[in-house]
């Protein structure tokens, strides 16, 4: 990725929701199931997402994107203040690709609030 | 079913999950997995950040405007501000992917 500057939207965590924020706002759409159900199925995802990442296999969710582990090779280095060689193992670091649905909404909703209000 | 290793799941391999997992119908199960994840892509779309503790944060980012170039014909071009989303994964993931890693 480039040096682009780049700045969070939000100043702070009032515009962000958690699992559990997720959480209500799925049961507030299915008000058949218990929302205890829901925090269930909401646990179980995740769970099973992570363990697929860990089994090192892709994830593919259409209309989202996708999620892949990458692997940095296991390489011999130096430890800066003594100079003395350390091995250093391999290192597994999951990495998310947006998929081109979810990246223009992302995207669109931006550029409808710009021609909207650009006077603030 | 037993989902083969090493092959990429897919959103109906999470419906499995939960149908096998929680119990509900597989309707259910998929109405349910598409009800989350259209949430969330709501909540992105609206600017605001999904934080899933163990997993990661899902975050919205403002580019600047900025001038770029064609890599192909050297052309300067204006580059739009725009709006991505990216996702930096909790240390509890990165810790997961690390630990017990069965020798291959």
């Amino acid at each position: 990725m480039g040096d682009e500057l780049e700045q969070e939207t939000e100043d702070g965590a009032s515009k962000a929701i958690t699992k559990s924020g997720l959480i209500e706002k799925v049961a507030g759409r299915t008000p058949h199931i218990s929302k205890k159900d829901t925090e269930v199925v909401v646990n179980t995802i995740f769970d099973s997402m992570t363990e697929a990442l860990k089994e090192g296999r892709r994830i593919e969710i259409r209309g989202f994107g996708s999620f892949q582990v990458k692997i940095r090779e296991a390489r011999e280095g130096r430890n800066p203040k003594t100079g003395e060689e350390v091995h250093i193992p391999d290192k597994r670091t999951p990495f998310f690709k947006v998929g081109k649905e979810l990246k223009e909404m992302v995207d669109s909703s931006f550029a409808a609030e710009a021609s909207e209000g650009s006077g603030e | 079913m037993p989902e083969e290793i090493g092959k990429g799941m897919t959103k109906a391999d999470i419906v499995e999950h939960i149908y096998e997992r929680v119990g509900f119908s597989k309707k259910e199960s998929a109405d349910l997995v598409e009800t989350v994840f259209a949430v969330i892509k709501e909540t992105l779309s609206s600017g605001q950040k999904v934080k899933i503790s163990g997993f990661g944060n899902f975050v919205v980012r403002e580019k600047n405007a900025r001038k770029g170039r064609n890599p192909q014909t050297g052309e300067e071009i204006l580059l739009q501000a725009r709006r991505v989303l990216t996702f930096k994964p909790s240390l509890v993931l990165k810790n997961i992917l690390n630990d017990e890693q069965s020798p291959e």
